[in-house]
């Protein structure tokens, strides 16, 4: 099993404050691994700091056996592609411009694609399922249908790596289903390892291979989640009661709240 | 999806050459309209022949109106591109030099530079180059920041810059008594009546290198579009970029406003109406709004020539009558 991310005590904090707290960890090629944790927990930095985003500096970060020191920045952007929880969209792209937008690394000066990045956006529009929006501009879309848009553009980018930041967030309910199997057909088909930042913890649950649980940016557990969503485990993290069974569907854990039962 | 193709080159192409084509009938009308009737027949007759019999006309056309035709395309292309930079930069619909002040700080440094007497090239363009900065720092410091206000406190903060440099222009103005009032305040309306062919002969020397260059840049912009987070995961150097574009379009715009004086809400209008036509992707409307905002501007500057009966208005006058209703409407339109 070759290792897609590895990471080495990193650090990393806000002027003085530690975000990310001396934290060591690998994410497995082609595998689904999930990122939650408690509001604040430096989950979105973390996120942030394996795609280059943030900096760090303190620590050790391999990308595909290869320190990402010694990526240059298009080197790096055509093995990561980031899907972001929210874009600007004032200035209103097409859905195919916008996925288009994927092979940016991979042109020349002029940045003109050329009919092999067409195709590759096309097919990237295919698999994402969006042919029937494919004309329309950003801000005529769902947030469902633009998650969609931004994951195809991921895909366009021909990456190994995709990372996701909460991409289920304020989705429905078809729609946060159309997006994890989205994921998952991406890692079975196409090899590609996700990793995905995340609060819903029953999703987690049911499509994570690994799971990471940050709090106050260090490591509480790591594993598969029958290891890591467990009674004990959750209630120390999250300081509420809950109830856990294993869903009707298969052998993961199921999380369910139980209403008044916190502390602080 | 199969029908619309996305062969961006080759819609650059055709949209780039429909665009010059309006632009050269653009400049054939200015060249032959004026206070001077007959321009035409005696275009048609330079066309012709190489060379025309009423050699009065033949110099209006050629010493007057062909410089001033020249230099009005080149501050239309430059406030244009200008604008469309400042909108992609700042995502911010509403961005222009003008509105922002840059205009404005470089304005101050022109009338520095006229009243120590200093030439208009190099001296005032230096001078106006150094105001323009200043007032660019200023904005830069001002957008900075993680603030949800941004948007409003933008263009809040350039009505203010632009106050301050008014009345800085003013106090300037007041100060002086003699012959070079009148220069500066028609200067300041914006005005193309002074200009000539050394002068056109200077700003392509200056503005064509960053056209190019702002054209190489263009893609970067579209990615700069959807989020600084992803344009840095994309491989764009954000610091770098942001600082080279917006140094050069201040570069840009202080050349102009140093030759012809404040031109406004240009940047607003033409890359606006260009977004509506064309849509968003920058490698199509960099040299569109060259090209269009040339034409625009030819087409304003010829109107300020012939509207008035007797001599004619500051072209800033007639860009700034269709420019602020434009404003507002977006204003609005973006509010909602």
């Amino acid at each position: 099993m070759t290792i897609a991310i590895d990471v080495k005590k990193l650090n990393f904090s806000y002027k003085t404050m530690p975000v990310i707290d001396n934290i060591s960890f690998c994410v497995k090629k082609g595998e689904f691994f999930v990122i939650i944790g408690p509001n604040g927990s430096g989950k979105t930095t973390l996120m942030k700091t394996i795609s280059g985003i943030e900096k760090f500096k303190k620590g050790k970060m391999n990308i595909l056996n290869k320190s990402v020191k010694k990526y240059s920045k298009r080197m790096l952007a055509k093995k990561i592609a980031f899907v972001p929880q929210t874009v600007p969209i004032d200035f209103p792209f097409t859905v195919t411009e916008m996925v288009l937008t994927g092979r940016a690394p991979y042109l020349g000066i002029f940045g003109f694609e050329g009919k092999k990045d067409i195709k590759i956006a096309k097919d990237a529009i295919a698999f994402t399922e969006i042919e029937h929006i494919a004309d329309r501009k950003l801000n005529q879309l769902s947030g469902g249908e633009r998650q969609r848009a931004f994951i195809a553009r991921a895909i366009c980018q021909k990456p190994q790596i995709i990372l996701l930041d909460e991409p289920t967030a304020s989705l429905d309910l078809a729609h946060q289903i159309k997006v994890m199997d989205l994921m998952e057909k991406l890692k079975i088909e196409k090899g590609i390892t996700v990793v995905m930042v995340s609060h819903d913890l029953n999703l987690a649950s049911m499509y994570g291979d690994t799971i990471l649980l940050l709090k106050k940016g260090k490591i509480k557990s790591i594993g598969c989640p029958k290891e890591v969503i467990t009674y004990d485990i959750l209630k120390k993290t999250y300081n509420c009661e809950l109830y856990l069974d294993t869903s009707p569907m298969g052998k993961f854990p199921r999380i369910t709240l139980i209403p008044g039962k916190y502390s602080r | 999806m199969n029908k619309k193709t996305p062969v961006v080159l080759k819609r650059m192409i055709f949209i780039s050459l429909s665009f010059l084509l309006l632009l050269a009938g653009a400049m054939l009308i200015g060249l032959s309209m004026g206070s001077t009737k007959g321009g035409f027949k005696a275009i048609w007759e330079f066309v012709v022949s190489g060379s025309a019999d009423d050699s009065v006309l033949n110099a209006i056309i050629w010493q007057i109106r062909f410089p001033r035709v020249l230099v009005a395309a080149l501050v239309g292309a430059t406030l244009s591109v200008g604008g469309l930079i400042f909108q992609a930069i700042l995502k911010n619909p509403l961005a222009e030099p003008y509105i922002l002040g840059i205009s404005g700080g470089s304005a101050i440094g022109a009338i520095i530079g006229i009243l120590i007497g200093l030439s208009r090239f190099p001296g005032i363009n230096i001078i106006a180059f150094s105001g323009s900065i200043v007032t660019l720092l200023l904005i830069l410091v001002m957008s900075s920041g993680k603030s949800t206000l941004i948007k409003d406190s933008l263009l809040l903060s350039g009505v203010m810059v632009n106050a301050f440099c008014s009345a800085v222009i003013m106090f300037l103005i007041s100060l002086t008594q003699d012959f070079r009032l009148h220069n500066i305040m028609f200067w300041l309306m914006g005005d193309l009546s002074s200009s000539d062919l050394y002068q056109a002969k200077i700003l392509m020397l200056m503005l064509f290198p960053c056209f190019i260059l702002i054209f190489l840049y263009s893609n970067t912009m579209n990615l700069l579009l959807l989020g600084n987070e992803l344009a840095i995961t994309m491989g764009v150097n954000i610091k770098a970029v942001t600082m080279t574009l917006l140094v050069v379009t201040t570069f840009m715009v202080s050349a102009i406003v140093s030759q012809c004086g404040l031109i406004g809400f240009v940047g607003l209008v033409t890359p606006h109406l260009l977004r509506l036509l064309l849509g968003s992707d920058h490698r199509i409307l960099v040299p569109a709004c060259i090209l269009g905002g040339s034409t625009y501007m030819v087409i304003c500057d010829l109107l300020a020539r012939i509207l008035p009966a007797h001599g004619e208005m500051p072209v800033g006058v007639i860009t700034a009558m269709i420019g602020a209703p434009i404003f507002i409407i977006l204003l609005k339109k973006t509010k909602t």
